[in-house]
């Protein structure tokens, strides 16, 4: 049984409030006096989950769960999916437009960083959406 | 030799937003652009010389725990990133020279 669980809504193209859930995420898990790097590893998967979803979805949601053990991170969306997944988890692999590039996203660097941050990771994809796991141990 | 935000802003630097956290150590500079590599690159109380002015930025600089955003050549701040940056307590500086000066600079009063 989760401790904790909530669920966030992110939008497509929300650039504005980009980041808002892994800042929720910060302010939930400092109060709880985790372990900084704890804290820093389940912002960065956190993070990079929810741009993903504003930059390359149709929208979609983040639900954060608190165990006893561990954090899990559920990011959800609509679609398009990923292709080649294999191609997708590549360092610096990334099909992100030019204008978002300019905005400094687009490094290919997002999913790696989830798989090198995470103790478990895994994504499933469709063209009907996408959901990645990933939980870090305390 | 342990240094603060606010000692930068006898060198050349303006403060453009975030007065809240200038007390902040600084423990180390990371120059990148690319918002992802500096989310997991660059290492807390860095300060983080970037050219990109906008709201994200002061979102990857809460989540990475950066010590100040520093913009070269004079970027400009977006309205929004200010707003947030004030609202967070995270130091947005300006600076006139390159990215290359601004490293010198924070290179010689690290030493
Ligand atoms: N939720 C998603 N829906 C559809 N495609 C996705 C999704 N997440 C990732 N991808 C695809 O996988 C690629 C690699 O993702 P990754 O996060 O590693 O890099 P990026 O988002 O392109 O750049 P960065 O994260 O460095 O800003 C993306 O360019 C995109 O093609
Ligand atoms: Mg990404």
């Amino acid at each position: 049984m989760a401790l904790y669980s909530k669920e966030f809504e992110v939008k497509a193209r929300d650039f504005d409030s980009a980041g808002e859930v892994s800042s929720n995420l910060r302010a939930i898990l400092k109060q709880l006096s985790l372990a900084p790097d704890i804290v820093r590893r389940s912002c960065i998967v956190c993070y990079e989950a929810e741009m993903n979803i504003i930059i390359h979805s149709y929208g979609g949601t983040i639900k954060i769960e608190i165990f006893e053990d561990r954090i899990r991170i559920i990011a959800e969306d609509t679609g398009p999916g990923i292709e080649d997944i294999e191609l997708a988890m590549k360092e610096g692999y990334s099909t992100a437009p030019e204008e978002i590039r300019e905005m400094g996203f687009g490094a290919g660097m997002g999913l790696p960083n989830i798989k090198a941050n995470s103790d478990f990771m895994d994504i499933k994809s469709s063209k009907d959406g996408t959901v990645v796991v990933a939980e870090i141990l305390f | 030799m342990g240094i603060k935000v606010e000692n930068l802003l006898k060198k050349g630097f303006s403060l453009v937003a975030g007065e809240k956290g200038i007390d902040r150590e600084i423990e180390g500079v990371y120059i990148c652009d690319l918002l992802s590599w500096v989310m997991s690159h660059a290492k807390a109380k860095d300060a983080w010389i970037t050219i990109q002015s906008h709201i994200n930025v002061i979102a990857v600089a809460l989540l990475s725990e950066i010590s100040c955003v520093i913009l070269p050549e004079n970027v400009k701040l977006d309205e929004d990133a200010k707003a947030k940056a004030e609202e967070e307590g995270i130091p947005v500086l300006s600076f006139s020279g390159t990215s290359y000066e601004a490293a010198i600079i924070l290179h010689e009063m690290m030493k």
